[in-house]
């Protein structure tokens, strides 16, 4: 059974590597019991969208 | 019609594309007079070229994209001097706290479960948003900082970061993730507070 703890590694490590299967499937049964780390898998993405975003608005067209 | 980039180029344009820039570099490279230089660099290498563009939409892609690969030669230049993995005070201490969020049997504390942070639009969509998310990134020590800028800023994937600036893969790992859980805090702290408590 992972920890949060272990959880948030590879949800980390999942924006830059693809995760083993193991890996996949002892982080999804963790997430589906805890609420916290799937709350941390949605702020992870939501990062990369942001530095993304904050790429493009500063290299945008603009005036 | 294609025009030269010197054509395209008047005084207001440059001085607008060249505070983005300065921005953008500062971000990066965390040194002002640093990033006055790579910009410069940036955009006299950017005007000597006698390239055609549709327009100016096309040409600031292009400046931005030099800017970028002169921050990397940098980056690359400097990672030979310093040590990127060693951890200052400020990695430390950015690592206690994180610690600090879990009970004994790694589990989170119940004041330190994620958020709900709601519909992510909400938030990207508000110019003050902007601001807190630039101060967070500016928060990052600086070491951590350069790292994963190079991850989610200039793009390149995990193993080239780890090539180009000589450290590890399992390093490189430790380090994006600091960033990450560091950023995460500083945002729920300065942004997302405001809304539902952690349950």
């Amino acid at each position: 059974m992972l920890s949060c703890k272990d959880a948030t590694h590879l949800l980390s490590e999942g924006q830059d590597r693809k995760l083993l299967l193991p890996e996949k499937l002892r982080l999804e049964m963790h997430l589906a019991m805890c609420k916290g780390c799937r709350n941390y898998r949605k702020q992870m993405s939501f990062l990369r969208e942001a530095c993304r975003r904050l790429g493009e608005r500063q290299g945008e067209a603009g005036e | 019609m294609k025009v030269t980039a010197s054509e395209l180029i008047d005084d207001t344009y440059l001085e607008g594309i060249r505070r983005d820039m300065v921005r953008f570099a500062h971000l990066q490279l965390r040194d002002k007079a640093q990033a006055e230089d790579v910009v410069h660099e940036a955009l006299l290498a950017a005007l000597d070229q006698a390239k055609d563009f549709a327009g100016r939409s096309a040409l600031k892609t292009w400046v931005f994209a030099i800017l970028k690969n002169k921050i990397v030669d940098l980056i690359r230049r400097q990672s030979r001097t310093i040590n990127i993995s060693a951890l200052s005070s400020e990695e430390e201490s950015l690592d206690q706290a994180f610690e600090a969020q879990f009970k004994a049997n790694a589990h989170w504390t119940p004041m330190a479960r994620p958020a709900d942070w709601g519909d992510p639009e909400e938030a990207l969509r508000q110019q003050q948003f902007w601001a807190v998310f630039d101060a967070c990134l500016r928060h990052l020590p600086e070491n951590t900082a350069r790292v994963f800028m190079m991850r989610e800023f200039l793009e390149f994937e995990t193993t080239e970061v780890c090539r180009e600036l000589s450290i590890t893969t399992s390093n490189c790992n430790v380090i994006l993730y600091r960033a990450r859980n560091g950023l995460r805090r500083c945002l729920q702290k300065s942004w997302f507070s405001a809304g539902e408590q952690p349950c």
